[in-house]
């Protein structure tokens, strides 16, 4: 095995696999990785998959598994502001169907796309659990609640707004 | 010699608890929600305007606590503000510029900002607010309410109703000495006392002491190191509070989840304490076993023998606990809320699993949607091994043991225990065939016990106040209390908390206050998307496991949500096939293919494509599957689809046969039309229609060209005239 590889991924991951290493079952950490890859990359790449692999000695074919099994991992980059509208069963009841149809027609996307400024990507999520403010929309970390279609241009339009200044 | 009770003691004496609690004299406590919900609607800010205005007066008396939540969501941010020997205060919707009237009116001059007080219907103040335990009322020979007796008495001694408020209450959660079928409690605000009397006679005497003399009546004052108590004094006075029982949300609302102290005056880690200086496994367990406490997962399997099991079914000195917080049923949020509230509990009742078990590695599997909650029980765990709660030879009674969290990934499969299981160990959280059991070979093929967040969480109070007392609350077969996440088209969305047996009706219409917007109830849905949907005829079911079942849905892990008149049950049905149809892990053959068929026909009906065929179809697909599923995703997931027909047959016949949705949600069924005499011609449609298919000009009446119409509904959403209707 080649020793001095070069590593694209940041040394905290590196480091952090290591640690993993030295500890009993390192290969069930394979999750916890994949969450601080995307943590840091905002997605999970081919050649971070591999390195993992390389790095944590697992199959590279086990770690695409895992990858793509789990719908919180994501192969693809998404946008700046990454907007998810909650599609779970309160949100569904209270309308998020309409929410979401206003910020595809508003963005001009569909789900699991990214607008072509790379600024802003749609997708669905399943319940964040604040199911009591439904419905729900999440922009990055930012939850907003109780949000009916009309405000959908107002939020982007903040958004944009906020990014000119 | 009781070497580990004393070592708890100590640490219980070292910490400093009197700054923050409201019984110390002089000290006002602001007390500011911090749970997700509470954040969503603005908390941080608002307790961030507090500390500044707290620092500008130059007061030391006045402390912020941050809580986890009560679960009134609906009303967030709820800020509190406690001071001796005043009524426990409770804001809602507080936002950051109503801050600063609470604080000038209320916490520096003393007089409660009236129109901002929760569940405040009137103007009135009054001197008094009295809450009734009326759960045994019914045991009376003459069936009066005992808050009506009690309006009775406070009429006849020529008191008005504008000076003492009755509510009448849940039970107020007496241990079993103090609680029979003859004796009655009440608590009185803003004294926080609690009385306890058996006649009339004895009302008679509180009143006069209490209400027209203004003394504590010392004959039937009781004092209790109740498990409620605490949140009965913030909270009773509150309607939709005190129809609660808390539990398993004891501490939630109450204690700041991230300060052990708050923890351990609230008799945290005693039960821990108690256990190992017992030092009898077996005793646990057999506690357990005789409260009748059954998982609250959703599966309802009898807690102590699951122990039982993972003790005794196999010799091997390594063994596992795990704490199931996937939390997977979209729409539901109580493990979050647990987390979130009372992080020490979950470790707490784990750590005392694990002894009896004789387990010394547990795993905490939450999913990586709740930040906050691993947050939480990250720096619990943390705080925990500081103090010796957890890590090598805990309270120094030679016990080990320890906990890590593993995080899921956003897959619904992976709270089944046995995906859940691979998921840890870092594979594909894919299920296999059971037997055998965790219990038998789990965790890389040792004994592992799993149970869900509540589940833990109730294990302290049963060791604190026995399973004997447990074992009174709730039904013959479902002891306890369960959480449910109220939400939908219900008015007090939010966590509540009631003794196994309330009815259905109880909780949908006495503590959520009813349908929203006074809309018509048309159905609730508990079990998420292996339950089914109760109509309206059968909301009088009280909620125990079985109850539940006969009624075509199940407990679940606590989801509940109300539907209205306007909700198409095709529609829901086919939203959580849909759901579970994605969530399949495609290891067996009638989950994958099977559930994609039905889903197929649903799209057909909602669509206007089916045939009557197509229904008998769909049944006979459903019981096929829930025959031959290999685990418990694809085993329930027709469920909502079968209780649907069920319960709502007409509708489904109105799809197929008539082509019309009643609620008009099945978006091919309906068409969009411009009311000529409402339109202004303001082009907004037109400009916002993703295909174009409006025309008309400025200030012109607009046409929508039915057949390049995709029926998204975005016109309709738009229209600031209601010129556009649904047919
Ligand atoms: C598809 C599926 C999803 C499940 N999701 C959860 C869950 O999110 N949380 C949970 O506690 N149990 C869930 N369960 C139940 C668990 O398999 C297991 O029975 C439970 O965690 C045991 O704990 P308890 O006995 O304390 O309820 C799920 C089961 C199935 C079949
Ligand atoms: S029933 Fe469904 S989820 Fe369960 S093992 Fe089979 S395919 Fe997977
Ligand atoms: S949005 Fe309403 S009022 Fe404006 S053009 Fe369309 S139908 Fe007419
Ligand atoms: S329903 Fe959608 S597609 Fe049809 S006219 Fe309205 S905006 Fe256009
Ligand atoms: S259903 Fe949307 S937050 Fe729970
Ligand atoms: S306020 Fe805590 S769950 Fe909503």
């Amino acid at each position: 095995m080649c020793t001095n590889k070069k590593y694209t991924l940041s040394d905290e991951i590196v480091d952090y696999i290591n640690e993993c290493l030295s500890k009993e079952h390192p290969e069930s950490y394979l999750i916890a990785i994949l969450h601080k890859v995307q943590g840091i990359y905002g997605f999970l790449s081919e050649i971070h998959l591999d390195e993992v692999a390389h790095l944590l000695q697992v199959p590279t074919a086990n770690v695409y598994g895992v990858a793509t099994f789990y719908h919180y991992f994501r192969l693809k980059p998404r946008g700046q502001f990454a907007i998810s509208v909650c599609m779970g069963t309160a949100c569904f009841v209270k309308g998020a169907d309409s929410v979401l149809t206003s910020f595809k027609s508003e963005l001009g996307i569909d789900m699991g796309e990214t607008t072509s400024d790379g600024l802003f990507s749609l997708e669905g999520t399943r319940c964040i659990g604040v199911c009591a403010l439904a419905p729900v929309v999440t922009i990055n970390d930012r939850v907003y609640s109780n949000v009916v279609s009309q405000q959908v241009s107002q939020i982007l339009n903040e958004i944009k707004a906020a990014e000119r200044v | 010699m009781p070497e580990i009770l004393k070592k708890y003691g100590k640490i219980k004496e070292t910490l400093d608890y009197a700054s923050t609690d409201v019984k110390s004299t002089g000290i006002t406590v602001i007390q500011v929600g911090s749970a997700t919900c509470e954040n969503a609607a603005g908390a941080e800010a608002v307790k961030f305007e507090f500390q500044k205005l707290i620092n500008a007066s130059g007061r030391d008396n006045i402390v912020i606590k941050q809580t986890g939540c009560t679960g009134r969501c609906s009303q967030e941010p709820i800020v509190g503000v406690f001071a001796p020997d005043n009524f426990p205060v409770k804001y809602k919707q507080v936002t950051v510029d109503k801050v600063a009237e609470i604080f000038q009116s209320h916490v520096l001059g003393g007089t409660p900002v009236v129109s901002l007080m929760l569940d405040k219907n009137t103007n009135i103040i009054y001197d008094h607010i009295i809450t009734f335990c009326e759960t045994n009322y019914e045991k009376r020979p003459d069936h009066l309410e005992l808050s009506e007796l009690f309006q009775e008495r406070l009429a006849h001694h020529g008191i008005s109703n504008e000076r003492v408020r009755v509510l009448k209450g849940g039970n107020i959660g007496l241990s079993r000495f103090e609680d029979d079928d003859q004796h009655a409690v009440m608590i009185v605000f803003p004294e926080n006392v609690i009385y306890r009397y058996e006649t009339v006679e004895a009302m008679d005497e509180i009143i006069k002491e209490h209400i027209i003399d203004k003394t504590i009546n010392q004959k039937y004052l009781i004092h209790t190191e109740k498990l409620t108590e605490e949140y009965m004094k913030f909270y009773g006075d509150v309607s939709f509070f005190n129809k609660q029982s808390r539990i398993t949300l004891r501490n939630c609302g109450i204690i700041d989840p991230e300060n052990i102290t708050d923890y351990i005056h609230a008799q945290g880690f005693k039960a821990l304490a108690l256990i190992l200086e017992k030092n009898d496994p077996e005793w646990i367990i057999n506690e357990i076993l005789d409260s009748g406490l059954r998982g609250r997962g959703g599966g309802g399997f009898p807690v102590g023998a699951k122990w039982r099991n993972t003790r005794t079914l196999k010799q091997d000195p390594i063994k596992y606990v795990i704490c199931n917080a996937d939390e997977g049923d979209p729409g539901a949020f109580m493990d979050r809320s647990a987390l979130e509230g009372d992080p020490f509990s979950i470790i707490e009742g784990m750590t005392i699993g694990a002894f009896s078990m004789g387990a010394s590695k547990g795993y905490l599997y939450i999913r990586a949607e709740y930040p906050l909650a691993i947050a939480r029980i990250e720096n619990a765990i943390k705080i925990a091994r500081e103090y010796g709660f957890l890590g090598k030879d805990i309270l120094g009674s030679g016990f080990d043991f320890d906990l890590e969290i593993r995080l899921g990934a956003g897959a619904f499969v992976c709270g089944e225990e046995t995906a859940l299981i691979h998921s840890i160990e870092g594979l594909r959280g894919q299920p296999r065939i059971r037997p055998p059991y965790p219990s038998l070979s789990g965790l890389w093929g040792h004994p592992t016990c799993i149970n869900n967040v509540e589940t833990w969480a109730n294990i302290p109070p049963i060791i604190i106040y026995g399973a004997e007392w447990f074992n009174r609350i709730g039904t013959v077969g479902s002891k306890g209390t369960k959480v449910f996440a109220l939400a939908g088209k219900v008015k007090n969305t939010g966590l509540i908390e009631v003794p196994m047996g309330t009815t259905l009706r109880e909780v949908i219409f006495d503590i959520g206050g009813g349908v929203f917007g006074d809309n018509q109830f048309k159905a609730v849905q508990t079990g998420g998307p292996s339950g089914g949907c109760i109509p309206e005829h059968l909301i009088d079911t009280p909620i125990d496991y079985e109850s539940l079942k006969e009624v075509g849905s199940m407990m679940g892990s606590g989801g509940m949500i109300v539907l209205d008149h306007t909700d198409c049950m095709v529609q829901t049905a086919r939203y959580f096939l849909e759901f579970t149809q994605d969530e399949s892990c495609g290891k067996c053959l009638p989950c994958r293919e099977g559930t994609l068929r039905m889903l197929e026909i649903l799209e057909r009906i909602t669509t206007g494509q089916a045939v009557m065929a197509d229904l008998d179809k769909l049944y006979r697909l459903g019981n096929m599957i829930k025959k031959t599923s290999l685990c418990g995703l694809g085993q329930s997931a027709p469920n909502p689809v079968l209780s649907a027909i069920e319960n709502f047959r007409e509708e489904f016949e109105i799809h197929i046969k008539e082509h019309r949705c009643p609620t008009q949600k099945c978006s091919k069924l309906i068409s969009y039309h411009v009311i000529a005499d409402k339109c202004t011609g303001c082009t907004l449609c037109a400009r916002r229609c993703p295909v174009l298919c409006i025309t008309g000009g400025r200030k012109q009446v607009h046409e929508i060209i039915q057949s390049q119409c995709i029926k998204c509904g975005e016109c309709f959403n738009v229209c600031k005239f209601d010129a556009i209707q649904k047919i």
